[in-house]
């Protein structure tokens, strides 16, 4: 690139990278415009701010419809990713063994959720567990969102599982070691960021899910999306504003900890000794 | 041969047994409900259910004049067993699908049946109401018997038979799926291009970049991509509302005198949709430039082209692939969406989902649901299909 630009290239470059900071900025602007207004002291979603107060995160977390909704959405999260967490590895190290046209099929049954449409999901639920009783009941949510955050478990786990030495297993095994001793003490400690990175992904699935929450949850199990959603819908109270800076800083902070175990098992891998 | 047959079957089973949980829990709450909701799509079992006999017989009908005095009878006979079940309820509901007016006629029908057997039961039943002596009203019922039927599907595309069983177009006034369609399919079209034409500049620029800068810009995509669409679009909502921020910068300006329309309304749904899915369209194409590399380009320029035309001639062209994978998945992303155009847009502006939530929810015609459901899965299905075989087919060569 020493070559000299003739200046209708020099043009276009520079139009280039102004078109992609617009972009950026078009990007990035809306959530970190909103989070200062979370701090206004005014209760107008507007600037100039009227000064920096933390009362809509006070309101939040006193109001009674605020905080249980961020209570219903922590209890249906967690008991999600714990069945998905255990069905999804489990299905992971099955699929890993399994070969052919068989494991073909069942990987795109267990990832299918995530293609279909979630609105097919939640209306198909809704009719079927009509039928069950199992409508506006927390049983309903919990088994409806461990199976949206079930596929990236499977992914996940997966993931690692292609870089396992499967050697590993047979020394362990002929050196005396039971296959439940073997998985315990070789297989789940290598797998193990795959399966927390998929438990995460599975509850920041949960914890952001609204289409199939409108669909399932009656009064008893609103959720923060769904607080939020009906908020949005009503009346856009400053209240929104902190709920969405929460929502979002959870969503980073749950990314951070994707990304720092990825970082982990690659250096790991890495520091493997060569074969 | 035994040792290592055992050897062989063990740890297959043992696999099997491992996804057999996963298995078994998505048969029960993905596949089954699906499939059950789209059969609902082809089934029509109120009729058949409340008046078996009576449904029997007007398959038989020719459709001409009316049925024959005897299916009358056999229809008067279990109206009248009928009376006060959940099952008459259920199939007057049904009927009133097909003519509005017919619930409260079947059940008013029902209470003054008279109490012995007629010698002319259709003059019987038109002295409760007339419309009993009428051909379209008997054509309904043989409509509606079930216990299958193809009238949900029609429904879903404007379509209705008559009462000669032809397939013809509804009343203006109720047509409104083709027009859900064709705004579904648009609004998705005008999001993937503008996503395209945003996307592709920021991938182009990543992509020519060293990594130690591409690599933070990567993680400016990738914020708002983990970001929750519902904080997105709430910020959106905030943000463009008639004194928002975006109306107030512009004011300032001096560019607007009078504040925007820009939410709850067709801008809305396309500023806050494009928003929230062009991360899905820089990624692919960022991942297939990175494997185009500088060479291609530097080669053409170190050949006398200029950096545009070397740009159009060898690069564009060897980022198609990027380009269908990117506007596929934005694509069919675009075409379930429900909760952007809900909270961003006005009534003109919902989609094919918003009517499955609708005949879902609030009015509840699961047979219309299950219909729109099909549809909506039949395209995506058919988009999967492609977006799979452009992302595994063969790359091109390095």
């Amino acid at each position: 690139m020493k070559m000299p630009l003739a200046p209708v290239d020099r043009v276009l470059r520079w139009a280039l990278v102004g078109l992609c900071v617009l972009v950026f900025i078009f990007l990035l602007v809306p959530v970190l415009a909103v989070i200062p207004l979370s701090f206004n002291a005014g209760s107008f979603l507007t600037y100039p701010m009227t000064g920096f107060s933390t009362r809509w995160y006070t309101d939040f977390f006193t109001s009674p419809r605020w905080l249980p909704s961020l209570w219903n959405s922590l209890f249906i999260g967690s008991i999600a990713t714990a069945i998905a967490t255990i069905l999804g590895t489990a299905a992971a190290l099955g699929l890993d063994r399994l070969g052919g046209v068989a494991k073909q099929a069942l990987n795109a049954l267990f990832l299918m959720p995530v293609v279909v449409p979630v609105v097919v999901i939640g209306s198909s639920l809704y009719a079927s567990f009509a039928a069950l009783g199992l409508t506006a009941s927390y049983p309903g949510l919990i088994l409806a969102h461990a199976l949206l955050g079930a596929p990236f478990v499977v992914i996940t786990v997966a993931a690692t599982l292609s870089g396992f030495d499967r050697r590993l297993l047979s020394a362990a095994m002929s050196l005396g070691a039971t296959p439940w001793q073997a998985f315990r003490r070789v297989t789940l400690p290598l797998i193990l960021p795959g399966v927390v990175s998929g438990g995460v992904f599975a509850f920041a699935t949960s914890f952001d899910e609204i289409v199939v929450t409108l669909f399932l949850a009656g009064p008893q199990q609103r959720t923060l999306p769904l607080q939020m959603f009906d908020g949005v819908r009503e009346q856009i109270s400053p209240t929104i504003t902190a709920a969405a800076t929460l929502l979002f800083l959870v969503s980073l902070l749950l990314v951070a900890v994707i990304e720092w175990l990825r970082r982990r098992g690659e250096r790991l891998q890495a520091s493997a000794p060569a074969e | 041969m035994r040792q290592p047959m055992s050897r062989f079957l063990r740890p297959r089973f043992s696999a099997w047994l491992l996804v057999l949980p996963l298995f078994l829990f998505s048969a029960a709450t993905f596949v089954v409900p699906i499939v059950m909701m789209l059969a609902r799509s082809v089934q029509d079992p109120e009729l058949s259910r409340a008046f078996p006999q009576t449904a029997a017989a007007l398959a038989l009908w020719d459709g001409r004049d009316l049925p024959p005095a005897s299916s009358i009878d056999t229809f008067i006979a279990e109206l009248r067993d009928a009376r006060g079940t959940e099952g008459l309820s259920f199939a007057a509901n049904r009927l009133n699908s097909e003519i509005s007016g017919f619930r409260s006629m079947l059940l008013r029908t029902a209470r003054s049946l008279p109490r012995d057997r007629q010698d002319d039961p259709v003059a019987a039943l038109a002295r409760i109401d007339a419309r009993w002596g009428e051909r379209s009203t008997w054509a309904a019922m043989r409509r509606a018997s079930g216990p299958f039927t193809d009238g949900f599907l029609l429904a879903a595309l404007d379509r209705q038979r008559n009462d000669d069983g032809a397939v013809v177009r509804v009343a203006e006034e109720r047509a409104v799926f083709v027009t859900v369609l064709l705004r579904t399919l648009w609004i998705s079209t005008l999001v993937t291009v503008f996503c395209l034409l945003l996307g592709y500049p920021v991938a182009y620029l990543l992509a020519s970049m060293p990594g130690r800068i591409a690599n933070p810009l990567l993680v400016l995509v990738l914020i708002p991509f983990w970001t929750s669409v519902l904080v997105r679009t709430t910020a959106w909502v905030v943000l463009l509302q008639r004194d928002g921020m975006v109306n107030g910068l512009l004011q300032r300006l001096g560019l607007i005198e009078q504040p925007l329309t820009l939410i709850y309304n067709r801008t809305g749904v396309l500023i806050a949709m494009v928003h929230v899915l062009l991360p899905l369209m820089v990624l692919p194409l960022y991942s297939v430039m990175k494997g185009i590399g500088r060479a291609p380009m530097l080669a053409a320029m170190s050949l006398g082209a200029r950096p545009f035309e070397a740009f159009l001639r060898v690069y564009l062209p060897q980022s198609v692939a990027g380009i269908g994978a990117g506007c596929l998945l934005v694509f069919i992303s675009a075409l379930g969406y429900y909760v952007t155009p809900e909270l961003a847009g006005g009534g003109g502006d919902q989609m094919i989902s918003y009517f499955i939530a609708f005949y879902t929810n609030r009015t509840t015609n699961w047979g219309l649901a299950g219909a729109l459901s099909l549809i909506l899965l039949v395209v995506t299905g058919l988009l999967y299909v492609a977006y799979a075989r452009l992302s595994r087919g063969p790359r091109a060569p390095a």
